[in-house]
């Protein structure tokens, strides 16, 4: 009876729709953590999975092998890769595209790659204007790939303990 | 002025009544689009977000950039819809919304109307505005925005009856239906002698009922943003706009009601020396501001009621505890004890 | 022709205009709508009348509240147009014997002596600015037609009584909710906190792995 009496009058004063507000309103004064964007990023893994990006050695040679283990793996069916043999005897792609709208980021064709030649790049603020933008060549990977070798070198590098 | 009085003659009269029209729709539009600023800044906040920040400093020009996105996008008119009706809907939303400021008083002589009766003026135009739901859904001709457009008319006429019943409480009190004389009967020593206090329960009443009946979150449930398809879904472009606006001007009238109505209109808080320096219009302003924010920190707080839940609390609990006070009231008024409730 | 007849012309023909399309409009919904319309005109005809408070209630009780009603049916009905036009003809010697009856009804009244009684051809007193309608309407309910007033209440609140009795019906097949008993329910009423015994029948290996694990924490 007397709980039955207290909840009343609990309800009637609107105890804890004040609590609730309360609560609410100290959150109006708490220190905020919205990162602004653009300016202001928020730490990324070393293993992030981002833009793709074709990678070379040191002398300017491409890595990749035309092996399409890539393009066997890849779970969206992303990749497709045409090869032939090149004059001087090695294997080498003469397509590379990838069309980043059925891309899912799951990092399998890096996994896959025995030459760490298919990457992906911390790059994910990137857009395209018109319908066809978003896919992209092998001639625009590699030049990702050159653009952005220092830091996918040192993404490995931070890695490589792990592997 | 008197050039111009005598330039236009006989219709000078229209011309003034006009031009005073302007003066009050203008600012109250643009408070209506930086309600919607203060709103999104505010249940920012309150989620630990900073709102929006980019559009000019602070993001103050962010409700100008809404509105023009809105007004540049096209108006689309579902094949199968009433045409005429579904124009209509969105002003006959905004409209009342509007004309009840024709009797609204910012301080005892600024008043376009100060007519006799302006309380129930005012209870009679806002009760006009559930035409704009229902016909919105229904010019639609689509299920969805019909279904919302009954649950909204619905919750907006259960919850005019205990925001009555709230109201009559306080022309008790005041003996009068003018707004400008209510004010009046409220002048003390400080806020005190406003009607919140001995009106306590009706106060809450008011507020609640108010919050349902202009649609908003806890009581949303006639268009919950994203999660519930609403009267207005199938409008877009400024048709759209004009039910945000009709939505965020009712928010403000409600607010001003509230002010005038519980928290002494423009009485200053106490009646001695700083307070009073400052002028009544500014009093009213601030309290208005103050009561939005309220509406705004509801929102913030609450999760939605339920739909059957909300007709229960209208039927079942607010419209008993107005007439238990209003009966409490009536017997105090005929008691020494009667001079606490004038 | 001075500014109120301009006015009480001005309403007067979207009055006429406003009653004729609600028995003309094909579509109910339009209907509803131009009697929603040619009540708002009425008000405003009875504000130029100085039945202010009348006007107001007009508008507060039929138009917020009785038409919304109203509306609501006509909108969730479905209706077939054809029939509804169908016994025309048939019903039209009825029709225009009651609209002859309400012609004649309402000339007795514009006829008669009282009608005109007070000398300003049918138009009521004119007042000062102080009078107010409303005060004077609480006086005259509430003390020369009090017996009347308080019959005419208990007849509504009788009909109010009468209409949710009738339609009132308890069907046992239905489950629905009773919002009002869901939230009466406490936290004590659903919720029972037992003081459970670790079994160490059933586990056997527990009695040796419980303190251990107590050890490593």
């Amino acid at each position: 009876m007397m709980n039955r009496l207290n909840a009343f009058f609990k309800s009637l004063l609107l105890i804890e729709l004040f609590k609730g507000m309360a609560l609410t309103g100290r959150y109006l004064f708490a220190r905020k953590i919205t990162v602004q964007f653009p300016e202001e990023r928020t730490p990324m893994s070393p293993r992030f999975r981002g833009l793709h990006a074709l990678r070379r050695y040191p002398n300017g040679e491409e890595r990749c092998i035309a092996c399409k283990l890539c393009e066997a793996v890849c779970p969206a069916l992303a990749i497709s890769i045409d090869m032939e043999e090149r004059a001087d005897g090695t294997r080498r792609t003469t397509r590379y595209d990838i069309d980043l709208t059925k891309c899912i980021f799951c990092g399998f064709c890096e996994e896959s790659c025995p030459v760490d030649s298919i990457v992906e790049t911390r790059v994910f603020d990137y857009h395209g204007e018109k319908r066809g933008d978003l896919y992209y060549t092998k001639a625009m990977l590699l030049a990702l790939g050159d653009k952005h070798e220092e830091q996918i070198a040192r993404d490995k590098a931070a890695d490589a303990p792990y592997r | 002025m008197e050039f111009f009085q005598s330039l236009l003659g006989p219709f000078w009269p229209v011309v003034w009544t006009l031009v005073k029209i302007v003066a009050i729709v203008a600012p109250l539009l643009l408070g209506v689009a930086y309600v919607t600023y203060a709103e999104r800044k505010v249940i920012g906040y309150m989620q630990v977000r900073i709102g929006p920040n980019r559009v000019g400093p602070l993001g103050l020009l962010q409700p100008i950039a809404d509105g023009l996105k809105l007004m540049m996008k096209e108006i689309i008119i579902p094949s199968g819809a009433n045409k005429k009706l579904f124009l209509l809907a969105p002003v006959l939303c905004m409209a009342p919304a509007l004309i009840a400021w024709a009797v609204i008083p910012f301080t005892p002589e600024l008043v376009l109307a100060n007519i006799d009766a302006s309380l129930l003026f005012i209870m009679a135009i806002t009760s006009m505005g559930v035409y704009g739901v229902v016909l919105a859904g229904w010019a639609s001709n689509s299920k969805y925005p019909f279904l919302g457009a009954m649950r909204s008319a619905a919750q907006i006429v259960s919850y005019e009856i205990a925001m009555g019943f709230a109201l009559v409480g306080v022309l008790m009190a005041a003996q009068s239906l003018n707004l400008v004389e209510i004010v009046k009967a409220q002048q003390g020593a400080s806020f005190f002698s406003w009607y919140w206090l001995p009106l306590f329960p009706l106060f809450l009443v008011y507020m609640i009922s108010s919050v349902a009946e202009i649609n908003r979150a806890p009581f949303d449930v006639a268009e919950g943003e994203s999660e519930i398809v609403g009267f207005h879904a199938e409008y877009s472009g400024m048709a759209f706009a004009v039910f945000f606006l009709a939505e965020y001007a009712n928010m403000i009238l409600v607010a001003t009601l509230s002010s005038l109505l519980f928290l002494g209109g423009w009485l200053p808080l106490f009646d001695f020396a700083p307070f009073t320096w400052i002028p009544g219009f500014f009093w009213l302003i601030a309290k208005i501001c103050f009561v939005l924010f309220l509406f705004l920190w509801f929102r913030a707080t609450f999760p939605r009621y339920r739909y059957d839940q909300i007709m229960r609390l209208g039927w079942k609990v607010f419209i008993p505890v107005t007439l238990v006070w209003l009966l409490f009231i009536g017997g105090m008024m005929q008691t020494p004890l009667g001079y606490l409730f004038h | 022709m001075n500014l109120e007849t301009m006015i009480f012309y001005f309403f007067a023909a979207i009055l006429l205009f406003a009653a004729a399309r609600v028995v003309t409009a094909r579509n109910p919904v339009h209907s509803a709508l131009f009697l929603v319309l040619a009540f708002f005109t009425a008000a405003a005809l009875w504000v130029t009348l100085e039945a202010e408070f009348l006007a107001i209630t007009l508008v507060l009780v039929y138009v917020g509240a009785v038409m919304v009603l109203f509306l609501f049916v006509v909108m969730m009905l479905d209706i077939n147009y054809d029939l509804l036009r169908e016994g025309f003809w048939s019903n039209f010697p009825l029709a225009l014997t009651v609209a002859v009856l309400m012609a004649a009804e309402m000339t007795l009244v514009l006829a008669g002596r009282n009608f005109w009684a007070n000398g300003n051809g049918g138009a009521p007193n004119v007042h000062g600015p102080g009078y107010s309608n409303i005060k004077e309407l609480g006086r005259q309910i509430y003390t020369e037609y009090v017996y009347p007033f308080e019959i005419a209440s208990i007849i509504l609140l009788v009909a109010i009584v009468a209409a949710i009795a009738l339609t009132l019906r308890h069907r046992k097949d239905t489950k629905y909710q009773d919002p009002a008993a869901q939230i009466a329910v406490r936290r004590n009423d659903r919720l029972r906190i037992i003081p459970v015994q670790p079994d160490n029948k059933l586990r056997p290996q527990a009695a040796d792995a419980t303190p251990s694990a107590e050890q490593q924490s």
